[in-house]
């Protein structure tokens, strides 16, 4: 996990490495200081030694102004490596996300995988700049106040060795335990916004029920439950200052008594114990940090985990080497298709398909919600492989074509149409980049978008809102399979694009698509009998098998089925004429 | 995100009020405890000082004496040490107190905060959601009440002792020199100047690093959920492309904010060693040639100097905590000031039953039949049987109060009524069935239920009489049982699973690994949409209103399906009030009146047959010529 992060500091490792060695400068400056300062006291105040003082100053001065520089290339070289190496996290996963197949999509959610990319990378971030600058310090700190105050004078040196290792104990054993009841709290603190997004959004459901109260006392429940685990685990957080500060007086008092013994008999100057004084906040400050630093970064360990686990997820569809770059043409074959979403599942999801697809035909699909009619033509443009026989296009496996390729020739204007933010143009410039004003026009009006985008205002130049909310349905739908005939796919699929257009509409697609491009492969999922009545072959599905295959007519006869949905939807639409 | 950077600005102008209002709102619950809290935290902060102070004495009154001297004699020092021990416990004891006391004032208030805050939510009118991001609410609840919990825990204490141990170690250096503390004060003064002209600088780029986090939150959003389509597009080189703009950007703006962060504490520290060369070179100066000062005076000082910019230091870190806070404290008082749904209503629904007279009386007991409580202004009180008589009269009405949407509605269901809806989006189908439960309020005419205007009614009351099923339904985290139960909290797990027959849904629900038992998790996203339809039937069914209102209830249940939940659903609306908005005109065909809207406007009414001769809208619709969408 830590190594595949790391992996992606890439181009601010010098930055990385430049950080904490001017911290460790600073450090050093931080730690002579004070000695010198003692200088000032012993050499020149004490001695009533003008020239001593003014000359310790003026080097002491130096040491700060060299200090105040290396805190300034630290400080940005930590900032710059710690938001580079996010971005890279962030741009890592975008561009792994990208390569994931559906099967690796429908593993995460939307909001999980923004939560990961945002606040996951921003804990990350600080952790590591933390670590790159915390974590030299520290300890650095640490090291260095401790060897200062063996060389002044061991014996004293002996009470900080003392309590170091007493506070050490106290606030490890601090983190470790509260640790343990954090981890809980974080889990139901998780669960509390869970119910509070339960509430808004479904905010329609609960007043209609007038369960304001119910859920009121339900979340007031929960809320209590983490007032006291939260109290239970920042009690324990509690003892962290009084035991700096019980172990920091607790060190003054001793080198106050030991350091006038010393003094008395002149093994030791004023100006050394004052010295000694100021390492005692060193030390203990920078164990402090140092906990506190143990603390942060394991709590962004579950950060980390989870950004590895995207970063990680290889895709489980990949273009073979040596693909094939060209589909010859649009006819598709089923050989023995079984498939199921996962190996573990004990029932196929489509179930020994086979299908002979000629190219330029318009096939209809036909069936009930879950029958597999989705999945059959996700497998067309290997959005999905199969687990058992192969799909052919243009009389090749689709596991040997390159997948963009692949994808470029077999068009699909999926179920959930999703328009981006953007202008209408740039939204069907999507099918083809270089698409000119006319092909666009050309496409459109083939999907029949062109009679309402011409009626907007700004035309093809309407911004079109997040989702594509500000446009109809049946407009939405038109836009997307506009934009997948200007790909000019030698496959079509269109898997119930057309619910929400009116059946006038629909024919008129329909009748586009025959005469402007007849020798595209068209497959239509609908809902709609009258959608793929006239089609050239209606496949219908039940249950992930074929239950019929024919024509309108010949299913009439023979498919019940079939004959089901056309009594159901036709009956009513003869009662009125 | 965004609009949260852009309030830090907004906030600073009337920052005072907010901080006004959030302190008093502390000490509403908490005020013994903070009066407390303040004494503890002046112990402990007179404890620190007072230990700086002694080293002044310790050298010169004690050590200084002894050099030299044979047989020192040590008591004093001894005794002094033990004194400044016991100081030094109390210190740390009243550290200790102050910190435990503040723990429950932090999670206390929180634990308020966030009960009042979802209590109020709860009553606020459904207008308010449709007009605020569900991810903004959401926030309210995380990261503004979590900047809360750090003001009062952390910043609120440290600036408070910051000051009071400044204020010491001030009077304790004019105690020494009041020279030198001049000089101090100069110096002071500059690092204030600095360390300003810092914060201003970090907090601009934090504000934009904000911005620009929203930003690539949004765009990653709008991607993953579009994700299936660039892959069929193969637009994913132009995706990387892109958000590698916005990506540079958010670095850009993060390595600045925290450059700016990260360099305060250098220069705050080495501005404090400066401080610390004058004073020793003018205070050397001042000992050796005036003797105005002492050399364990000066050591002492110098110590004071020490522990002046530590607490400096501390305030300048906690302001900017501080102002976030604030800004977090805003947006929790705005959810909190938002107008709650209005409720005059004294109606009310009870039990009731016949007396010997054949009057309606209300009932203790549960019998089955419900009446309307009606108190009448003259003290008298009237009981009308509740029937599910749903009348609107000239009624205008639009979300925003100059645009109106529904023009001089007017409809009549007669209890067992079945009324329909038909219309192209955006006609007003939803938003009539959205007035009778007084999800929103009418801008003229009136609706009665029963005779009774539903303004008089009280609204929990009018909503229990009312049964509704939506489009898209919610479940709620809890097992099957209790999604159902949602309808009637009293009711038996005998009347859930009947209710559960009569939608159809006893079937799948026996097929689930735990049957009733099952656990749904994150809005029940296991099952498919047509069983999470069958759900919510079943909880409609449970509730056993007169009145049912089913919106689009069998939009995303195919044709096939849909027949057997028919089945279902004409067993519930048997003897019920039922107004439906149905996406195909075949589930409607039977109903009473079917009502042709558009644009705001009943444009043609009557039965199914009598609509098909008139061969306007309606027949266009259903023979397909116009678009239902």
């Amino acid at each position: 996990m830590i190594k595949t992060l790391a992996s992606h500091i890439k181009q601010y490792k010098k930055a990385s490495v430049l950080a904490p060695l001017f911290v460790c400068i600073e450090v050093f400056l931080e730690i002579l200081i004070p000695f010198l300062m003692a200088r000032i006291i012993d050499l020149g105040v004490e001695r009533s030694d003008m020239t001593a003082v003014l000359g310790y100053g003026i080097l002491m001065l130096i040491c700060s102004f060299v200090s105040l520089y290396a805190g300034f290339k630290s400080g940005k070289y930590s900032a710059y490596a710690s938001s580079g190496f996010a971005a890279n996290l962030r741009l890592a996963m975008f561009k792994n996300i990208q390569n994931y197949s559906f099967e690796n999509i429908d593993k995460y959610s939307t909001a999980g995988l923004v939560t990961r990319m945002t606040t996951d990378v921003t804990n990350v971030q600080n952790a590591y700049q933390m670590i790159i600058r915390v974590c030299f310090r520290a300890p650095f700190m640490l090291i260095s106040a401790m060897f200062m105050a063996f060389t002044i004078n061991s014996e004293l040196a002996m009470i900080f060795l003392v309590a170091v290792i007493f506070l050490a104990i106290i606030l490890f054993s601090i983190v470790y335990v509260s640790f343990k009841i954090f981890d809980v709290a974080f889990q139901k603190y998780d669960d509390l916004n869970a119910s509070v997004q339960e509430n808004v959004t479904g905010i329609r459901t609960v007043k209609a029920y007038v369960r304001e109260k119910f859920e009121t006392e339900k979340f007031k429940k929960a809320s209590n439950e983490i007032y006291k685990i939260f109290t239970k685990a920042e009690k324990k957080l509690l003892y962290n200052s009084p035991a700096m500060q019980f172990t920091m007086y607790a060190c003054l008092i001793l080198l106050s008594w030991l350091g006038a013994k010393m003094i008395v008999v002149g093994d030791l100057t004023t100006g050394e114990l004052m010295s000694l004084f100021t390492y005692t906040t060193n030390i203990l400050m920078s164990l402090m940090m140092i906990s506190m630093v143990f603390v942060m970064i394991t709590m962004s360990l579950a950060s980390m985990r989870r950004i590895a686990e995207v970063l990680e997820e290889k895709s489980t569809i990949v273009s073979p080497e040596n693909p094939v770059m060209e589909v010859k043409d649009g006819s598709i074959v089923f050989d023995n298709v079984s498939f199921k979403y996962k190996k573990d599942q004990e029932v196929n999801i489509l179930d020994n398909i086979n299908l002979k697809i000629d190219s330029g035909m318009m096939v209809g699909i036909i069936g009930s919600t879950g029958s597999g009619k989705s999945t059959l033509v996700s497998l067309i443009s290997r959005l999905y492989d199969v687990s058992e026989g192969r799909v052919l296009v243009g009389g090749r496996d689709v596991r040997e074509y390159d997948l963009d390729t692949l994808r470029n020739e077999v068009s699909v204007v999926l179920q959930n149409n999703v328009l981006f933010s953007g202008t209408i143009k740039e939204n069907l410039r999507w099918g083809d980049e270089n698409a000119t004003d006319e092909e666009i026009i050309k496409a459109s009006k083939l999907a029949q978008a062109d009679s309402f985008v011409s009626t907007f205002e700004d035309g093809y130049d309407t911004y079109i809102e997040q989702g594509g909310t500000n446009v109809s349905g049946g407009q939405r739908q038109r836009l997307c399979i506009a934009r997948a005939l200007l790909k000019k796919p030698k496959v079509l699929i269109l898997d119930d694009s057309t619910s929400a257009v009116d059946t006038k509409t629909d024919a008129l697609i329909r009748k586009a698509f025959k005469e402007e491009i007849p020798d595209t492969t068209k497959i239509i999922i609908a809902q709609r009998i009258t959608s793929v009545e006239d089609a050239d072959l209606i496949i219908v599905l039940d249950d992930g098998k074929i239950h019929g295959l024919g024509t309108s007519e010949e299913l009439l006869k023979t498919d019940d089925i079939y004959r089901d949905i056309y009594r159901i939807q036709k009956e009513g639409g003869n009662l009125g004429e | 995100m965004s609009r949260k950077g852009s309030t830090v600005r907004v906030k600073l102008e009337n920052g005072d009020l907010i901080l006004k209002r959030l302190i008093s709102f502390i000490f509403e619950n908490y005020k013994v405890h903070c009066i407390v809290t303040l004494v503890f935290i002046f112990i402990s902060s007179a404890a620190s000082v007072l230990g700086s102070l002694f080293i002044k004495s310790l050298i010169d009154d004690y050590i200084v004496p002894m050099v030299g001297v044979e047989n020192p004699d040590f008591m004093p020092l001894m005794q002094a040490l033990l004194m400044m021990g016991t100081i030094y416990l109390i210190g740390v004891i009243s550290t200790y107190v102050y910190n435990r006391i503040l723990l429950t004032v932090a999670q206390g208030t929180l634990k308020k905060t966030r009960d009042m805050l979802f209590e109020h939510m709860e009553k606020l009118p459904i207008s308010y959601f449709d007009t605020h991001a569900h991810g903004d609410i959401m926030s309210i609840y995380t990261n503004d009440t979590d900047t809360l919990r750090q003001l009062i825990s952390q910043s609120i204490p440290q600036l408070i002792s910051s000051i009071l141990t400044i204020i010491g170690v001030l009077i304790s250096m004019i105690t020494i020199s009041i020279p030198l503390t001049l000089i101090v004060l100069v110096i002071v003064f500059v690092i204030k100047k600095v360390s300003s002209y810092i914060i201003n600088n970090s907090s601009t780029y934090f504000v934009l690093q904000q911005k620009n986090i929203g930003k690539v939150n949004a765009y990653i959003e709008e991607m993953m959920q579009g994700q299936k389509v660039i892959k069929v597009f193969t637009h994913e080189d132009k995706a990387i492309e892109e958000f590698e703009g916005i990506n540079e950007e958010l670095f850009d703006s993060a390595y600045k904010a925290n450059y700016y962060a990260n360099i305060m504490m250098p220069i705050m520290g080495n501005l404090g060693y400066v401080n610390y060369v004058i004073c020793a070179i003018i205070g050397g100066l001042l000992s050796i040639y005036t003797n105005s000062i002492s050399i364990g005076g000066l050591g002492a000082f110098l110590q004071l100097n020490r522990s002046f910019s530590a607490p400096i230091n501390q305030i300048s870190q906690q302001i900017n905590s501080a102002v976030m806070a604030l800004a977090g404290a805003d947006r929790i008082f705005k959810l909190l000031d938002e107008k709650v749904e209005v409720d005059d209503g004294k109606v009310t629904l009870v039990n009731a039953e016949y007396d010997k007279a054949g009057n309606i009386v209300e009932a203790k007991e549960r019998t089955g039949m419900w009446a309307w409580k009606h108190p009448h202004p003259d003290g008298s009180v009237t009981y009308v049987k509740l029937l599910g008589d749903v009348r609107f009269n000239n009624v205008d009405f639009g979300y925003v109060k100059d645009k109106i949407i529904l023009h001089d509605i007017n409809l009549f269901a007669k209890p067992g009524q079945k009324i329909a809806f038909v219309g192209a989006t955006g006609a007003g189908k939803t938003t009539i069935t959205n007035l009778i439960n007084r999800f929103y309020e009418i801008q003229n005419g009136s609706i009665t239920y029963d005779g009774i205007d539903i303004k008089l009614i009280k609204k929990d009351d009018l909503r229990r009489s009312l049964g509704i099923v939506l489009q898209d339904t919610h479940l709620f985290e809890g097992t099957i049982m209790d999604n159902i139960r949602f309808g009637n909290l009293e009711a038996s797990d005998e009347e859930v699973i009947a209710a559960a027959k009569l939608a159809n849904a006893d079937d799948f629900i026996r097929h689930l690994p735990d049957g009733y038992n099952t656990m749904l998790t994150s809005d029940g996203a296991s099952l498919s949409q047509g069983q999470r339809q069958l759900l919510s039937i079943a909880r409609a069914a449970l509730s056993n209103p007169p009145v049912l209102i089913l919106d689009e209830a069998t939009s995303s249940i195919d044709t096939h399906t849909e027949a057997v939940v028919q089945k279902g659903m004409d067993e519930l609306m048997k003897g019920r009030t039922v107004f439906v908005i149905a996406h195909r005109l075949s589930t409607i065909q039977n109903s009473n009146v079917i009502m042709v809207l558009d644009h705001g406007v009943i444009i043609e009414r009557g039965d199914h047959e009598s609509l098909l001769k008139e061969k306007k809208t309606y027949y266009q619709l259903y023979t397909g010529a116009l678009e239902l969408d």
